[in-house]
């Protein structure tokens, strides 16, 4: 059991404020109050306070401002809230909230620090502290990082707690029954003879008495909803198809639209020809948006229609035309000088000298990966003079405002984003220029809604994909041991290109180019990692587990050419070169999980291991695998990760386990090739990722050794893709050093 | 106007007879727990029945359902009186996002409508037609099993 009380307490304050007809609970804003979108109608002064917790006349509101994807957001963070409220979750209300600035995410920046992950230092926890700072002068409400957990865990318990205590002391006052004697239950304060006062009854009154802040949270073992199963707040309604997306909503006077922009993306549009196209069935109007074309009508399929019925001549796009052309930027970028040179121990260029060495080269290469959530991009946006109205499901609300207002010069304080449940993103809804189309459109038809839904094929086209990137390695193995290892990748930088769109460059070297390389904690004698920034091609973005997940492939890959060439064996070697012990301990628990005793299995059957700590989380995966006549059968993946504490153990175990398959299924089947400016793949067809009969048995296993409660929607991706191709290496000889492995092997 | 029959109610829809089914349940008659995902019958989101049998909304015209009875997510069950299949899947909590799940329901639904006790081999055959970004397929397996089972009064 790790020391979860030890962790310091974070810069934050519960308290209340007077809400309409009840009172609000949630956190004070250090320093500087921040504007709240909850309490706007406050006096200044009153409205330093971001509310989770809000409890009126109608009942329980729990607020949680992180965004559902499917990773089971709202539903976490309405039981950190309820473990100490005691609510059910399941009969409260639930929002996201409208965005505000007060519902920072430091966590999102943390990736982003200097510091490899495993680095307790005096230095190193103090430049993440400091990253808090920039996260919350940008109004960061992102979701995104695997940041919810860590971020929601002390704060929503903390909301709940107070908003307990202090209903506690409003029964305490009406009933005259002292606090300490009364206990809550559902809802509700009970008093020592059986009474039951209602929450929403003592609203106003708690809503005048300074709330109850010193406040003790219920240990762990006290617990009733966190670390057991619990049903998720949303399964029953997906189950039923009662869940309204984004794409579902429906208004009154609703107009429908779909867009084609410029298929080399950012490039302009030249010229349109639409006159084919008005004349159809249902048309509202054809409008030039930025880039592109839109068409307004009845309905969403005579949108679509019409849009591909519209003549139109791009203009190239700002980046090399063609993949042959783009790898050629990314070998000429190692050429050029380092972007980043986070690790270097030891002298690798004097064991590469070593003549008793034997030293190994290789060139690795990761495909563009689109996002391709299933449910299409899409939003909702009603338009008048002064005022915008905006529904989508996005991670990032607050830059959705900022950026609606530069583009319509509509007041930001006259913006609202309604962020809705999402079919899904992957990081893809960290970008918002569909939303900017939507808004485009609507204001071409003030006063009516308009929803914008992109066809597959312009999702597909446009969906600001992982970059491709090409690592170049050598490695010296001596007297049995792995002695050196010099990684070099070159990649377009995500984050230049993603914060450019955001809110301008970001200065500095990318580390995303070199994470899951540069800082792992392997104690490689002689170490190198150094990242060569390409220029700018495709505009590129966060795609689970972002920077991992392409290097997670190439650094694992080949550190096991260098235990082959070593004669050592795999999983024991990263045993003894590990240098963190919670590391170390999830390496153990894998190999006795899997029965490790070698790669192989057997005749036709042998397994691969890989290990990456990514989001501070240690994962390590065995993948299990058949050569058939007919091709590499996955069998069975073991999965085993340190987390600190399990909250939700059956959603840790849909994350592991969807992680593992978007890691195999990627890495198997999938990339985006560039000709003529734009993806060759325009639909599932062609980018169609794990199926069902692929998929392997998986068996997943948490950890909770660790003092930080760490999020666990990406960690699972990096290790899945290189123990897969280290399992077919060790099936069938053939080392595969290039993505998706389908170019070299067939699987059934 | 083309006249539907859809989960049992007659409905009449002013639309192309060359709109896919897909649309006119959605945009038309606002029945949007069917999805669109591709519109080239790669996704299965929009898996609906005609009378009974599974087939994906946006391959089929509206014009050529005919008087055949329509069944949609909505149609199969409820919140409160889920069908067995629905039940499994909340019992085993298999969504994720869940966009995809109204089709890998109404795939496992009819599956298992016509073989009672599919092998391992039938259910992946049916419902690899049945895409799944967030990756549920290890649970909506276990789930085709479990609502299996039930159906069969295990």
């Amino acid at each position: 059991m790790g020391r979860l009380g030890t962790v310091t307490r974070r810069t934050f304050l519960i308290g209340s404020a007077a809400v309409a007809g009840g009172v609000a609970f949630g956190t004070y804003m250090v320093k500087r109050p921040l504007p709240n979108p909850l309490l706007d109608d406050l006096a200044e002064g009153e409205a330093a306070i971001t509310p989770y917790v809000k409890i009126d006349a109608d009942g329980v509101t729990l607020i949680t401002p992180r965004a559902d994807k499917g990773q089971g957001a709202y539903s976490i963070q309405a039981h950190l809230i309820a473990e100490e409220l005691d609510v059910d979750p399941h009969s409260v209300r639930l929002t996201p909230g409208l965005p505000g600035p007060a519902y920072y995410n430091a966590n999102v920046l943390k990736e982003g620090s200097p510091f490899p992950q495993y680095d307790e230092s005096w230095m190193a926890q103090r430049v993440r502290g400091l990253m808090e700072l920039p996260a919350k002068l940008m109004g960061m409400q992102m979701t995104g990082g695997s940041t919810t957990t860590p971020e929601a865990y002390e704060k929503l318990r903390m909301a709940g707690a107070v908003a307990r205590e202090t209903l506690k002391e409003a029964a305490a006052r009406q009933t005259g029954v002292a606090r300490s004697m009364l206990s809550t239950e559902d809802g509700h304060v009970v008093t020592p003879s059986g009474d039951r006062l209602a929450y929403a009854d003592l609203a106003s009154l708690a809503a005048d008495i300074r709330p109850v802040t010193n406040v003790e949270l219920r240990p762990p073992e006290d617990w009733t909803r966190l670390g057991r199963s619990v049903e998720r707040v949303d399964i029953v309604a997906k189950s039923t198809g009662t869940l309204d997306y984004g794409i579902d909503l429906d208004f009154d006077d609703m107009l429908h639209a779909s867009v084609r922009t410029n298929p080399g993306m950012g490039g302009a549009l030249v010229s349109f020809d639409a006159s084919a196209a008005e004349s159809m069935r249902g048309v509202s109007q054809v409008v030039e948006i930025t880039n592109g074309v839109g068409v307004v009508a009845d309905n969403t399929w005579r949108a679509f229609q019409v849009v591909n019925a519209i003549e139109i001549e791009w203009a190239d796009g700002p980046y090399p035309s063609s993949q042959g052309e783009i790898w050629d930027e990314l070998a000429r970028a190692h050429d050029g000088e380092p972007d980043s040179r986070n690790r270097d121990d030891g002298d690798v260029e004097a064991m590469f000298s070593d003549s008793a060495a034997t030293v190994l080269e290789a060139e690795y290469r990761v495909p563009f990966l689109a996002h391709a959530p299933l449910e299409p991009m899409n939003a909702i946006v009603k338009a008048s003079d002064d005022r915008l109205e905006i529904w989508t499901g996005t991670q990032i609300p607050g830059f959705i405002k900022t950026h609606a207002a530069e583009l319509s010069g509509v007041a930001p304080e006259n913006i609202f984003v309604y962020v809705q449940p999402m079919g899904g993103s992957f990081g893809r809804r960290l970008e918002d220029t569909y939303v900017l189309q939507a808004i485009e459109m609507a204001l071409a038809e003030k006063g009516r809604p308009v929803k914008m839904t992109w066809t597959r094929e312009e999702d597909m086209t446009h969906d600001y994909p992982r970059p491709a990137q090409l690592a170049r390695m050598r490695g010296a193995v001596k007297n049995g041991e792995v002695q050196a290892y010099d990684f070099a990748n070159s990649s377009s930088s995500v984050m230049n290109s993603w914060f450019g769109r955001l809110m301008g460059p970001l200065p500095g070297p990318d580390a995303t180019i070199v994470s899951g390389a540069w800082d792992q904690p392997l104690g490689i004698p002689n170490y190198r990692v150094t990242g060569y920034r390409a220029p700018e091609m495709v505009p590129t973005s966060s795609w689970r587990s972002v920077g991992n997940s392409g290097v997670g492939f190439q650094h694992a890959g080949f550190l096991d050419e260098l235990f082959v060439a070593a004669g050592v064996d795999p999983m024991d070697e990263l045993i003894r070169l590990c240098t963190h012990d919670l590391s170390r301990q999830v390496l153990e628990e894998l190999k006795s999980l899997s029965g490790w005793t070698g790669p192989s299995l057997g005749e036709d059957r042998a397994r691969g291991v890989a290990f990456a700590m990514s989001f501070g989380v240690p994962m390590a995966e065995v993948v299990e695998v058949t050569s058939t006549p007919r091709g590499i059968r996955i069998d069975k993946v073991y999965a085993v990760c340190e987390v600190g504490r399990v909250l939700d153990p059956v959603n840790i175990e849909a994350q592991i386990t969807g992680g593992v398959i978007w890691g195999l299924g990627h890495a198997m089947n999938c990339e985006l090739t560039y000709e003529n400016f734009a993806p060759k793949q325009t639909n599932y067809h062609n980018f169609e990722g794990m199926r069902l009969y692929q998929t392997p048995e998986i068996v997943a296993k948490a950890l909770e050794n660790g003092d930080e409660v760490n999020g666990i929607g990406e960690p699972s991706v990096p290790p899945a893709g290189p123990a897969l191709a280290n399992a077919i290496f060790a099936v069938s000889g053939q080392r595969i050093r290039e993505l998706p492995l389908n170019k070299h092997v067939r699987f059934v | 106007m083309v006249e539907l029959r859809v989960n049992g109610v007659v409905q009449q829809v002013d639309v192309e007879e060359e709109m896919p089914l897909l649309w006119a349940l959605r945009d038309a008659l606002g029945i949007t727990g069917t999805k669109y995902g591709c519109g080239i019958a790669q996704c299965g989101a929009c898996t609906v029945h005609l009378d009974g049998r599974a087939v994906r909304a946006c391959q089929v015209a509206v014009g050529d359902v005919g008087h055949r009875e329509i069944t949609t997510i909505e149609g199969l069950g409820t919140p409160e009186s889920p069908h067995p299949v629905q039940a499994a899947w909340i019992e085993l909590q298999v969504a994720q996002c869940g966009y995809c799940q109204s089709g890998q329901i109404m795939s496992a639904a009819a599956l298992l409508e016509r073989t009672p006790d599919p092998s391992d081999d039938q259910i992946d055959r049916v419902l690899s037609a049945n895409l799944c970004r967030c990756g549920t397929y290890p649970r909506i397996k276990s789930a085709v099993k479990l609502a299996a089972q039930r159906l069969q009064g295990g």
